[in-house]
């Protein structure tokens, strides 16, 4: 079989490009997670960033103004579950699977008069002398700025939860709720703001799919985006750095199977589409097998919701 | 052509409902989507087929439909659901609904079913499909012509008769007309996922694809041929506003005439378990217009190959035709019948790569 007309880099871009939503999505998700809160309504939030994304951006006629749309956007919705589980203490897994049907039949409302439109296009980066580089340039120097954005919003997670004062009460919010109240923090707000920023992310990595992934608005368009996100967090245990790996990882097995087919090399792309699930699967069982690992991991008081008076 | 279909429908019922059918209950029509409404392609076209029905039928039909309801066990519960809040007939509209509709049928004995693009029936449950491979075979005589590359892609959603037969139909048109030309197919396992069938697209394009075809459901592969400047083809529906200047033709489905037809014979009392396959000649399969980048003799071409289709007097599947492995399949002059049709599992000589099984 030939691979020579396989061209590596050119895979690795679109790989990216499949990552780039997940990856926006399950970041803002650990910091949820980390706070304390599960969110299952990343599937929503996201197409409600779809959309508006789309339509903040068709109507500015500037990608960039649509991206932030798309975060105001996910983060509004993201509003409604924070005030239902931290101050109308509803069960979180259930309002988050609200969540998700309520923004999906929400964006299919909003988005009614954008069928067929063209959003305006999302520039590359072009920098003179780099992008030109032979590999490195197309690599590193040709993508658009989300890409560099939510490597950029990794990297702010990762030290913002490791390396702050603010990060640490986070955390302190997820891991012993109780103990983050007795020593007078707010943890309703806090977790609030964290759905928040959740929502934000969500949005974003939806407003990916209907700009530059793929540039048109279509109902459900995400096809189930957030779930993927929702097992990356678990994947990466809760962890920045390995939230990358699982995004690039599955966009990556994504491309390369299909890829490989356009090259015309028959592989069962049925099993390689189940393989991030089944490592997922896979993960899970390994971590939950070690009690004593697992609970290093998830944060402590994840799904449980917080009452000042008890 | 279709308003006035509908138009003249709608005049026939007032006729009918001047003769005085009044205190009759509206028969109520359910109908199973796989994908959203919006998705602009497969499941659109059913929901503008249920809109013509309404508008036919007035009163005399309710409505109600069910979207992106998955393939499998959930389909079930809501087939249950449906059949248990007293509707009297039942659309299901994508393959992987086989089975879950034959199940549920066998506990509601009373209720019609209707499935589409499937093989299983029974005493009440009907099935009724399109013959798209007619459409591919325009379609894919203007492919042929117009490839520099001589590489055609094709995004294919499962492995299931009906795409098989979609595919053989547009490479024997393609090879037609172009000797050189060569079918790059994908499988994506999914109907509809725009993601997926960007990148899809995307990556035919790395290969030198410069004509894609597609049997999935949203426009999404259209966007990215529009983009990239490659030449592409409206699935199910016409998609002529996602890609301007990339649609060179379209295949559009019209459920409409059938919904009409089926409900009427359930108020008539004539409603039986039957089959239909309806092609281009009963209007089922529609052909885009074709975009003016397609030449003037190509367009001619095309032209003909739908009239002679529709005439009776072209079969798509004409020997002599070999399958892949070189065994002969249809000798010189003969034709497909619809069983091996229907049951098509099997690349034609000449498509490069294992069918998926």
């Amino acid at each position: 079989m030939d691979f020579s007309s396989l061209d590596p880099v050119a895979m690795i871009v679109l790989l990216i490009g499949a990552a780039t939503p997940i990856l926006l999505a399950a970041i803002g998700e650990l910091v949820v997670e980390k706070s304390g809160v599960l969110n299952l309504g990343v599937e929503g939030m996201m197409i409600i960033g779809a959309v508006t994304g789309f339509i903040v951006a068709t109507t500015t006629g500037s990608p960039m103004v649509g991206l932030l749309g798309a975060a105001v956007g996910g983060a509004v919705v993201s509003m409604l579950f924070a005030f239902l589980t931290q101050y109308l203490l509803s069960n979180q897994v259930a309002t988050g699977l609200a969540l998700t049907l309520f923004g999906l039949g929400l964006a299919a409302l909003m988005g009614k008069s954008y069928n067929g439109i063209k959003p305006p296009r999302m520039d590359r980066l072009n920098v003179d002398g780099l992008t030109d580089l032979p590999v490195v340039g197309k690599l590193f120097f040709s993508h658009d700025p989300v890409i560099y954005l939510s490597l950029v919003l990794v990297f702010a997670v990762w030290w913002f939860l490791n390396r702050t004062r603010a990060g640490l009460v986070l955390r302190a919010c997820g891991e012993n709720h109780e103990a983050a109240h007795s020593l007078g923090y707010n943890v309703q707000l806090i977790r609030f703001g964290a759905i928040m920023f959740g929502g934000a992310c969500a949005g974003m990595g939806g407003a990916y799919v209907s700009l530059v992934r793929v540039p048109q608005w279509t109902e459900g368009m995400t096809a189930g985006v957030g779930w993927i996100a929702l097992a990356i967090v678990v994947f990466a245990s809760w962890k920045p750095w390995r939230v990358v790996i699982g995004a690039y990882m599955f966009g990556g097995i994504t491309i390369l199977q299909l890829s490989l087919q356009a090259l015309g090399i028959s592989i069962s792309g049925a099993y390689l589409s189940m393989t991030p699930y089944i490592v997922t699967i896979v993960v899970l069982v390994i971590m939950s097998a070690d009690r004593k690992k697992a609970s290093l991991n998830a944060p402590a008081c994840l799904g449980k919701s917080f009452h000042a008076s008890h | 052509m279709k308003f006035t279909k509908t138009l003249a429908a709608a005049a026939a019922m007032s006729l009918a409902l001047a003769g005085g059918a009044f205190a009759q209950d509206p028969v109520k029509a359910g109908f199973i989507y796989v994908g959203p409404v919006g998705d602009l392609g497969w499941t659109y076209q059913h929901d503008q087929g249920r809109l013509d029905l309404e508008a036919a039928l007035g009163d005399k039909v309710e409505t109600s439909y069910v979207e992106s309801v998955p393939e499998g066990a959930d389909a079930e519960r809501v087939m249950s659901q449906m059949a248990r809040s007293g509707v009297d007939i039942i659309f299901t509209t994508s393959f992987g609904y086989m089975d879950p509709t034959i199940n549920v049928a066998e506990n509601f004995p009373d209720v019609r079913f209707e499935h589409a693009t499937g093989y299983k029936r029974a005493d009440n449950v009907t099935t009724y499909s399109a013959r798209f491979y007619e459409g591919r075979h325009v379609i894919g005589l203007i492919a042929g012509n117009m490839t520099e590359t001589n590489k055609v892609g094709y995004i294919a959603s499962f492995p299931i008769p009906e795409v098989v037969r979609g595919i053989n139909a547009a490479y024997l048109a393609a090879k037609s007309v172009n000797p050189d030309v060569e079918f790059k197919v994908v499988w994506v396992y999914t109907w509809f996922d725009p993601g997926k069938e960007a990148d899809a697209a995307n990556a035919l394009i790395e290969q030198g694809v410069d004509v894609i075809m597609q049997h999935t459901d949203s426009p999404a592969a259209m966007t990215i041929a529009e983009e990239k400047g490659i030449f592409a083809f409206g699935q199910a529906s016409d998609m002529m506003e996602f890609g301007p200047t990339a649609r060179l033709s379209s295949i559009i489905d019209d459920w409409g005439p059938y919904y009409i037809e089926r409900v009427n014979a359930v108020i008539d009392g004539t409603w039986e378990s039957t089959d239909t396959w309806d092609g281009i000649a009963e209007g089922m399969v529609g052909i885009g217009a074709f975009s003016d980048r397609i030449p003037a003799d190509v367009q001619a071409q095309a032209q003909a190959a739908a009239d002679a289709i529709a005439a009776g007097t072209l079969h798509p599947f004409t020997g002599p035709i070999n399958k892949q492995d070189g065994s002969v399949w249809l000798a010189e002059g003969e034709t497909a019948d619809d069983g091996t049709l229907a049951g098509m599992n099997f690349y034609v000589e000449g498509i490069e790569g294992d069918l998926p099984n």
